[in-house]
Formats: structure tokens, C-alpha cells, sequence
């Protein structure tokens, strides 16, 4: 894909030169306890990029994300988002949790959940209106979801709850969309539908990174990953950073080489 | 005759029972409004060790004070409440355990330490005792000197009212208004509290919000009708709401209409059920409140709509 390429290797100057990217993070380390899950982790994510962020599990893919946003404190580390701190620009970045980190018996419809998307255009002490009601029911439409707004959340399968998520994440309308995990435990058809909203983000602009497990589609999903073990192995695009030397590094022992070999790396 | 007979009862029934009625009512609504909260984020229990730990505040501000006058009752019972909750946090980290464990630990700590206060000091004088605080005395908040319904409209009657009333429809107000006003805030973040951070919701803020607000209905509640009724407000109303929907919204409304069902029909079988059956003596109302309070929940356990939702869950 050439337009992918084409923003990967302007992805890479902006490295070095945006001071305003989507996402700029030095030094960032999170810890549960004693241990730390993230370390010294060192990130910049551009514009109109889409980025996959790897690596094994609890190597801190998942904190990384939290910590860069608040979500969990930062033990050190310096985070901008376009610029800014996050508290500033918050209305710009719509963050999707992992579907299992809420517990779906909450009494709660599938449009409740979407409707929490547009918190920031209702107004503090004011509720959610009619319009904001057809504006939900547009994001639900965009993710195949539109039939079961009526519908409990504990009804759904887990690619529906997915949906619905990526739905709330859409009415955010932000500029800058980071999801945990959106494709663990889906079905394929749901993971397609991601895939294809993930890209129109993408084509209008917006800039996604996703915490992604399987190895073998980032090459097809993605145009840039970030490598986290603890501490940042590499960053960069799929076409040269996607390597079996830093997958190794990544994985170490915990990727059989059999495995790298089916990956279709640069 | 007939007419004078009923105006008799009814003169009766408002000095008598009216004001507990009102009372239990207000209080179990007051309770059962942040349970609802509680509930959903599987807090319940914080509920039930506030109302622990209200009874050693409420001793030792007796010890402090020397009198059982309201307001130094109420700060003894909140600053214990505080104590508390803080005691919890520090259990919950330093000995990491899980919240629940904090809190059993916690609150039958504090409570046993009211209850040895109580033994050891003289507080024979006065009306507190460990009855008083698991029952409180509902039916003893009469209203004396109310002739009639007309009393509701004479100031002079009005004047003499038991504190507690306007005391707990303060509470209540402010409850129902702190639900209100940050509704979306609760509801988001008690959904998806990760979530709500990112969108800019102060969620440790409002949990601790929550907790105030538990603790002042349950230090109010306490004062009128024990503990007994406050942790069975906080847990069934709202458990028996939540089998009869799947919206949070109706969930609160329905959890008002169970725990006001609980007040009233637990005082009138309390007070007249057993009059039913030949017995000549009452049945303590707080109890009774309680215990139908725990009857709604085994039947919308048995017949509610939403009972068994679990069950349709879908794999993931």
C-alpha cells in the first residue's frame, strides 16, 4: 500500500521534528507496587498514523496506554498530547478500555454506553437530549450495530461489545483514537468491521494506536508499530521496524522462530 | 358516630404513627438512593461498615460532650465514619488485601470498641445501648402534640415535630440532589471508571463523594432507627431494583418504590401484625422493615423480570 508508506516516511520525520504530534512521551514509567510495568519508555506518535503497539503479555502494553493518559499515575515520565498536556486537550483523544476490564451486567443499554461518548457536548448538570440520541444511533450505524441500541449490554457477544465501545469512541469525534486490545476475543466479522472503521479514521486524517496481539495482521492493519517489553524495544514503520531481530528482542525466547518465520516481515 | 370514630383514628394515627412512618420512609430512601451506587460498584459493604462504626462516634462523643444532643452525636458519628474509611485505605494497602477484607476487619474492630466503650464507661444515664443502636426507636418519635391531620397545617404543631424528620428530608434533599446534578458523572464512572478518567470525570473525587454521602445518610438513618434498617437499605432495596430492569435510571426509581414499600408496610405489620395473630405486644418496626425489605428481594429474586440475565450472557 503506497499511501501507507507515504505516511509512514512522513511519520518518520515527524519523529524528530512536531513538536505538536498526536503523542509525545519521554521517559514514562508506571508501577504496580514494587515492580515497574512500564519503564523509561520513550514514544512519538504522528499524525495520521496508524500505530500498533506489541509485545508480550504483561510486558506493560496496556499501562503504557493508561499511563500516557492518566488513566494509572505516571511514577516519571513526560507526556504531551498535540502539544499540550493531556488535562488540556482531552477533548481531542477517545480512549476505548479493554471490553473486559467493565463489568457488562450493568443495567445499561447498548445506546446508554454510546451516549457516555458525547459526555463533553452535554454540559455539566444537564442530561442527554434528543439530539444527542441521533447522533449515537449514527456511530452505532457506522459499526453495524444500529439494530441493538434497545438491547441490554449483558446480551452481547463480546465482538458486539467491542462494537459498542469503538461506537462510544466515535461519538467522541476526536482527533486521536488510542484502543486496548479492540480485537481480543472477536469474532471475524466484527474484526473486519474494526479494521474498516480503524481505516476511515485513518483516511480523514485521525490517528489511531491500537495494543494489538496478533502478529500476524499488523503488517495488514498497521503502519507503524512500537515495540514494549518493560522498556521500549523500537518504534518505528511496519517496513523497518517490524523485524525478526526486534521481535526477537521483544519476545525473546517466547517466540518460537518457527513463528516469526509465517510473518510475512520487512 | 362513624364520622367521629374515624376522626378519632385519624387523630391517633398522626400523633402516633404518622411521624415514624414518615420517618422510616425518609430514612430508608436516604440509604437505599447511594445503594444503588454502592451496589454496582461492588462497594456494598461500605455501607454496612459506616453503620458499624457509627455507634463507637456516637459513644465517644457522649464521653467527650457529656450530653446525647444531636449535632455532637452526628460529628462523633462522621468523624468515626471518616476514621473508617481511612483505616480501610490504609488496611487495603499496607496489608493488601482485598476491599472487603479492609472492611470486615475495620468495622467489626470499631464496632466491638463501641460496644467495650459502652460496657465500660457509665453511660447508664442515658438512652444508648447496644438495642438502641442496632434497632434505634422509630416507634418513640411520636409527634405530641398533633390533634389531627389539621396539625400538618398549624405552625405551632408543626414546630414540635421530631428533629429527626426535618433532619433526615434535609439529608434526603441533599442525596437526591447530589444523584441528580452528576448523574452522567456517577453513572460513567461507575460503568467505566478508566473511561471516565480519560474523559476528564474526577472519578476518585466522586467515589469519595459516594462514600460522604453514605455516611451522612446512614449517621442520620442511624439516630432514627438503628443500624439494622441502614444496612438493609443500602444492599436490598437496590438489589431488588436491579432484577427489575436493565436501566439505571429505573433501577433508582424502582429501588425508592421498594425500600418506601419496606417502611411503611414493615411499620404497619409491626405494629399491628401481631394483633392479627392475638398477641397483645408489638414487634420492633426497625426489624420488621428490615425483614420485608429482605422478602421483596426473594421475590423479585423469584419473579423478577431481569432475574435471570445472567444466565443469557453471551461468551466472549
Amino acid at each position: 500500500m503506497s499511501s501507507a508508506k507515504l505516511v509512514a516516511e512522513s511519520g518518520k520525520i515527524l519523529d524528530v521534528a512536531s513538536k505538536d504530534a498526536p503523542l509525545t512521551v519521554r521517559g514514562l514509567t508506571v508501577s504496580y507496587g514494587n515492580k515497574p510495568a512500564v519503564f523509561s519508555v520513550d514514544a512519538s506518535i504522528p499524525a495520521g498514523s496508524m500505530t500498533a503497539i506489541i509485545g508480550p503479555n504483561g510486558a506493560g502494553k496496556s499501562t503504557f496506554l493508561k499511563g500516557a493518559l492518566g488513566v494509572v499515575p505516571r511514577l516519571s515520565g513526560e507526556v504531551r498530547i498535540f502539544g499540550k498536556l493531556f488535562e488540556d486537550a482531552r477533548d481531542r483523544v477517545a480512549y476505548v478500555p479493554q471490553r473486559a476490564s467493565v463489568d457488562w451486567d450493568f443495567p445499561a443499554r447498548v445506546i446508554d454506553v454510546v451516549l457516555m461518548g458525547l459526555y463533553g457536548s452535554v454540559g455539566l448538570f444537564r442530561l442527554w437530549q434528543a439530539r444527542h440520541r441521533e447522533q449515537a444511533m449514527e456511530c452505532l450505524k457506522r459499526v453495524g450495530m444500529s439494530d441493538f441500541a434497545e438491547r441490554q449490554i449483558g446480551q452481547l457477544s463480546g465482538g458486539q461489545q467491542q462494537r459498542v465501545f469503538l461506537a462510544r469512541a466515535l461519538a467522541q469525534n476526536a482527533e486521536f483514537y488510542l484502543l486496548d486490545e479492540p480485537f481480543a476475543g472477536v469474532d471475524a466479522a466484527t474484526e473486519r468491521a474494526i479494521v474498516s472503521v480503524l481505516k476511515e479514521l485513518k483516511s480523514e486524517g485521525r490517528t489511531v494506536v491500537c495494543v494489538h496481539h496478533d502478529l500476524s495482521t499488523v503488517a495488514e492493519y498497521f503502519d507503524r508499530v512500537l515495540l514494549i517489553n518493560v522498556r521500549r524495544i523500537a518504534e518505528g514503520p511496519v517496513e523497518t521496524t517490524f523485524t525478526a531481530e526486534n521481535l526477537q528482542e521483544t519476545y525473546g525466547g517466547r517466540l518460537a522462530a518457527t513463528h516469526i518465520d509465517e510473518l510475512h516481515l520487512a | 358516630m362513624i364520622d367521629n370514630l374515624i376522626t378519632a383514628l385519624g387523630a391517633e394515627f398522626v400523633q402516633l404513627s404518622l411521624t415514624p412512618i414518615v420517618i422510616g420512609t425518609l430514612a430508608a430512601i436516604a440509604c437505599a438512593l447511594p445503594g444503588n451506587f454502592l451496589l454496582l460498584r461492588r462497594q456494598a459493604l461500605i455501607g454496612d461498615a459506616i453503620s458499624h462504626v457509627v455507634l463507637p462516634g456516637i459513644v465517644a462523643a457522649f464521653l467527650v460532650t457529656g450530653t446525647i444532643t444531636a449535632v455532637p452525636m452526628m460529628l462523633g458519628a462522621g468523624a468515626a465514619a471518616i476514621i473508617a474509611v481511612v483505616m480501610i485505605e490504609i488496611v487495603k494497602r499496607l496489608g493488601r488485601v482485598e476491599p472487603g477484607a479492609a472492611m470486615g476487619l475495620v468495622f467489626t474492630t470499631l464496632f466491638a470498641a463501641g460496644v467495650l466503650f459502652l460496657e465500660i464507661t457509665d453511660t447508664s444515664s442515658v438512652h444508648i445501648d447496644v438495642q438502641h443502636a442496632l434497632l434505634g426507636n422509630l416507634e418513640s418519635l411520636i409527634w405530641f402534640d398533633a390533634e389531627g391531620w389539621g396539625s400538618l397545617v398549624d405552625p405551632a404543631a408543626l414546630a414540635t415535630l421530631p428533629p429527626q424528620l426535618p433532619r433526615l428530608a434535609v439529608v434526603l434533599i441533599g442525596i437526591g440532589l447530589f444523584i441528580f446534578l452528576f448523574w452522567k458523572e456517577l453513572k460513567i464512572s461507575t460503568f467505566d471508571a478508566a473511561f471516565a478518567g480519560a474523559i476528564g470525570i474526577r472519578t476518585r473525587a466522586l467515589g469519595f463523594a459516594l462514600v460522604v454521602a453514605t455516611a451522612v445518610a446512614a449517621v442520620a438513618a442511624f439516630d432514627a432507627v438503628g443500624s439494622i434498617i441502614v444496612i438493609a437499605m443500602f444492599v436490598c432495596p437496590p438489589a431488588s431494583a436491579r432484577l427489575m430492569t436493565n436501566q439505571l435510571a429505573r433501577q433508582v426509581g424502582w429501588s425508592v418504590v421498594f425500600a418506601t414499600i419496606s417502611a411503611i408496610l414493615g411499620y404497619v405489620l409491626a405494629g399491628y401484625g401481631p394483633g392479627w395473630f392475638g398477641s397483645p405486644y408489638a414487634v420492633s418496626a426497625a426489624g420488621m422493615i428490615a425483614t420485608v425489605s429482605g422478602v421483596i428481594l426473594i421475590l423479585t429474586c423469584l419473579f423478577g423480570p431481569q432475574r435471570k440475565r445472567t444466565g443469557q450472557q453471551a461468551e466472549a
